[in-house]
């Protein structure tokens, strides 16, 4: 019986705005045939050689790259010609900037005035590079190594501090660790620390892009960004939405960070598969593997993979960028504890897609020691500025513990908010309410 | 996992047969007069004719209406909202051809594949995909096939949907527009995997809303409530031993009955009985047992409705006229629902109760085949615990 029904169900009318494939099946193998009827296979022919196919015999997928490391374009086919050489100077000073920050904010870590946050050394380049080929309504879920996506899409210095000292100007409320930032418009869905989460989200979020574009064409044509590394690539989730994004057609274009270590664990006890890329092709998806460190190489994979994912009803694309992380995992972490500290200044010297991209600059007479100085001053001063402003603010009222848990307060967090003012009330002189917006009034 | 599921398929097509006799629960005893099983025919909790619509002034008046059981009922709740809203879209495993248990019969036929689809079979790949869908705009309705199999979403409905609106703060994104439909209870032989009811756990968690219904009519009213005036993640369990059991007269037109508000079913003076779902109908035959042996006893009935947040004034103002109170469901009864029921009417209403709160539930142990009857709270059990609360 179920088997009829569902046989049954696959000869129903489907919807003419997606296309959805629909696969009929007669009885299996019948009489002398090359090819299989096998409803889960239905391109394979069948061997008499009996043959496993094994990983090692496969090539490993090439890696795609615009210039070296000296900054040379490789094939000039490929130089880019799309952009000019002002707005390649942005993305050089958003790198840049990114990386100053992470500096000066590693350091205040340090020294006790934030309590943590997390670098992007030697991944500026995958973020600004994919941030610079979206289009301000498309959408991004980030991990949380990703703040040149935001950097180049708009975000101020200012909203970087208030969300890193949980200011009142926190769009969060002060209630996220730091470097878990999140942005109204363009959006950037607010970064949570569970790993692979937001690859499911991106994926139903891309579908809603579709469908209401569908139902709407005065909405536009947009796509969903989706970040997130290589080690994340091995929860449920990652498997979950690359499979869902598949069979639904859903314009999301997976920008996975492979940067060697997900904290202490190295690839090679993460994957024995040839990293994150073989397996879209598994999924159904078409896949790219780019050089993060070469930031125009990251763009114009970005910009094409954009392209195809709004192609023919919506697809979705998946870019596993290379790179390797020059820093520790976060401020909780020293990674000299699992790695040489020869391999990562091996690293900081011979790569990064900042250096390259100066050379680049370099090379076009573009850029010099003086440009270079004079600009990191100016952005170490700025970010200085932001820095003291945003650590002088206050906290948020402490009504916003309460707030949003639901659309509406409930009774029970109306009572419980009642009983913490009498609490802090009864006994002032246990908690310091003087940071906090508004006092004991802010409840 | 998937054998398992895969010989599920075949659950509902049983319903009829089992329904009567089921497997595990046995036959009633030739002498019983307590663990009959329950005449959804007769049951006062059940609208048995369009008159009594017009008696609950939460139900549109002066509307026709048509006997459905609970899943036609949840089909009409979902036809409704697909038609009053194009951003309202219905997808989980074997939705398509109209759900394992019936609930989406002939809704893809009617809005069209992109709007009703199955999805592969990943649950937590299902509610993640329902949460960036929401937080887009959409309304998705998201099925989890049991209720039994809903942990593998666990992190995304916990972790996720629950803490969006909040880790979001002024950006305003939330994930709202969320509804999760699943199947929950015991239903005679559904042993460890097709019998949980895992309310308690959603309980626990600051962001998410849990609905349980307990009749067609309800549902109805309850689903749409939870897809178009809640703008918060709501779970929504369906006693799926009520999808055929349960018939009554369900109004036409589309209406919605508030969450968060509990129902007085019946009236009493001297004990407040508090359930949700199914174990209301066990309440109510106990209930009958018990005036009927106590002469002069009047018991009264909630229905909560909402797990949570939960309507505790109803409940205490309940407790403080009666003194007494029992809480009965079907889930285990360590920190169960009956937990904080009890903690919150013993807080509320100390110097009213005249009689420990009492909890009558499923044992704490799992859901074996062969014993169901004797692990989960049956009439005889709860028509004990009334005389025992009484005499106290």
């Amino acid at each position: 019986m179920e088997q009829f029904d569902l046989s049954e169900a696959r000869f129903r009318p489907v919807s003419e705005l997606i296309e959805t494939p629909i696969w009929v099946f007669s009885v299996a193998n019948q009489g002398v045939q090359s090819s299989v009827r096998f409803p889960g296979a239905v391109d394979s022919k069948f061997t008499t050689e009996m043959s496993f196919s094994r990983p090692s015999n496969m090539p490993a997928m090439p890696t795609y790259r615009v210039m070296d490391s000296d900054g040379t374009i490789v094939d000039e086919k490929h130089a880019p010609t799309d952009v000019s050489d002002e707005e390649v100077l942005t993305w050089y000073k958003n790198m840049l900037t990114v990386n100053i920050m992470d500096l000066i904010m590693f350091e205040a870590q340090r020294q006790g005035r934030l309590s943590f946050y997390m670098v992007s050394a030697g991944e500026e380049g995958i973020a600004v590079g994919s941030a610079t080929a979206l289009s301000p309504d498309d959408v991004v879920f980030a991990q949380y190594r990703e703040a040149g996506v935001l950097q180049q899409r708009g975000f101020t210095l200012q909203e970087f501090m208030s969300q890193l000292f949980s200011n009142k100007n926190d769009a969060g409320r002060g209630r996220n660790m730091p470097v878990h930032y999140g942005k109204a418009y363009p959006k950037q869905y607010t970064i949570s620390s569970p790993l692979a989460t937001q690859i499911p989200q991106a994926t139903g979020a891309a579908y809603a892009l579709k469908l209401q574009h569908l139902q709407n064409p005065n909405n536009p044509p947009s796509i969903v960004a989706c970040y997130f590394g290589e080690g994340a690539a091995s929860e449920g989730d990652f498997h979950a939405a690359l499979n869902m994004a598949a069979t639904r057609s859903c314009p999301v274009v997976f920008i996975c960070r492979n940067n060697g270590y997900a904290i202490s664990t190295p690839t090679l006890e993460q994957y024995r598969g040839d990293g994150i890329a073989s397996r879209g092709i598994g999924y159904g998806i078409d896949t790219i593997r780019v050089d993060g460190n070469d930031i125009f190489a990251v763009r114009e994979a970005t910009k094409e993979a954009r392209r195809m994912a709004l192609a023919d009803g919506g697809r979705p694309i998946l870019i596993e960028a290379m790179s390797y992380r020059v820093s520790h995992h976060s401020t909780s972490d020293d990674s000299f504890a699992y790695r040489a500290r020869v391999e990562v200044e091996d690293w900081k010297r011979r790569d990064n897609p900042i250096i390259r991209l100066r050379k680049w600059l370099e090379n076009k007479g573009l850029w010099n020691e003086d440009l270079e100085r004079d600009t990191r001053d100016e952005i170490r001063r700025t970010v200085l500025k932001e820095f003291s402003a945003a650590e002088r603010e206050k906290k948020p009222p402490l009504r916003e513990a309460f707030t949003d848990v639901y659309e509406e307060l409930t009774e029970e967090a109306q009572e419980q908010m009642k009983e913490l003012k009498r609490i802090l009330e009864t006994y002032p002189e246990e908690y310091d309410l003087r940071e906090f917006e508004d006092g004991i009034k802010g409840l | 996992m998937s054998l398992l599921r895969t010989a599920s398929h075949r659950l509902p097509r049983r319903v009829s047969v089992w329904q009567c006799r089921p497997y595990s629960a046995g036959p009633p005893t030739p002498s019983a007069r307590l663990n009959l099983p329950i005449d959804y025919k007769a049951t006062p909790l059940l609208h048995h004719t369009p008159s009594s619509l017009s008696m609950s002034p939460e139900l549109p008046q002066n509307s026709t209406s048509k006997r459905l059981n609970l899943y036609q009922a949840i089909n009409s709740a979902l036809r409704t909202a697909l038609s009053a809203s194009d951003q309202v879209i219905l997808f989980g495993e074997d939705v398509a051809f109209g759900g394992v248990f019936r609930c989406s019969v002939d809704l893809q036929t009617e809005f069209g594949s992109e709007r009703v689809f199955n999805t592969p079979l990943t649950e937590q790949g299902i509610v993640g995909f329902a949460i960036g869908a929401a937080a887009q705009g959409l309304k998705p309705v998201a099925e989890i096939q049991f209720a039994d199999y809903i942990f593998p979403a666990f992190d995304q409905i916990v972790n996720e949907a629950a803490k969006f609106r909040y880790r979001e703060g002024s950006t305003g994104s939330n994930a709202g527009g969320l509804v999760i439909r699943t199947p929950c209870g015991a239903v005679g032989h559904g042993a460890l995997y097709h019998s949980q009811s895992p309310e308690s756990l959603f309980a626990h968690v600051p962001g998410v809303r849990v609905v349980i219904p307990r009749s067609p009519t309800q549902a109805k009213g309850l689903l749409l409530s939870a897809i178009f005036e809640c703008n918060d993640p709501v779970i929504f369990m369906e006693p799926k031993i009520l999808y055929r059991a349960a018939v009554e007269h369900v109004p036409n037109e589309s209406y919605t009955i508030p969450l968060s508000k509990a129902e007085v079913l019946k009236p009493g003076k001297d004990l407040t009985i508090i359930s949700y779902g199914q174990p209301l109908y066990h309440c109510s035959a106990a209930i009958a047992a018990a005036e009927k042996a106590m002469n002069g006893v009047e018991i009264e009935l909630i229905d909560l409705r909402t797990i949570y947040p939960w309507d505790r004034q109803t409940v205490l103002n309940s407790v403080r006229k009666t003194g007494r109170a029992i809480v009965v469901h079907e889930s285990m009864v360590n920190y169960g629902v009956g937990s904080e029921v009890a903690a919150t009417i013993q807080d509320g209403a100390f110097l009213r109760l005249e009689a420990p709160v009492k909890r009558v539930a499923g044992w704490s142990t799992h859901t074996g085949l062969s014993y169901e009857r004797f692990i989960l709270p049956d009439v005889a059990r709860i028509y004990d615990a009334i005389k025992q609360t009484l005499e106290y």
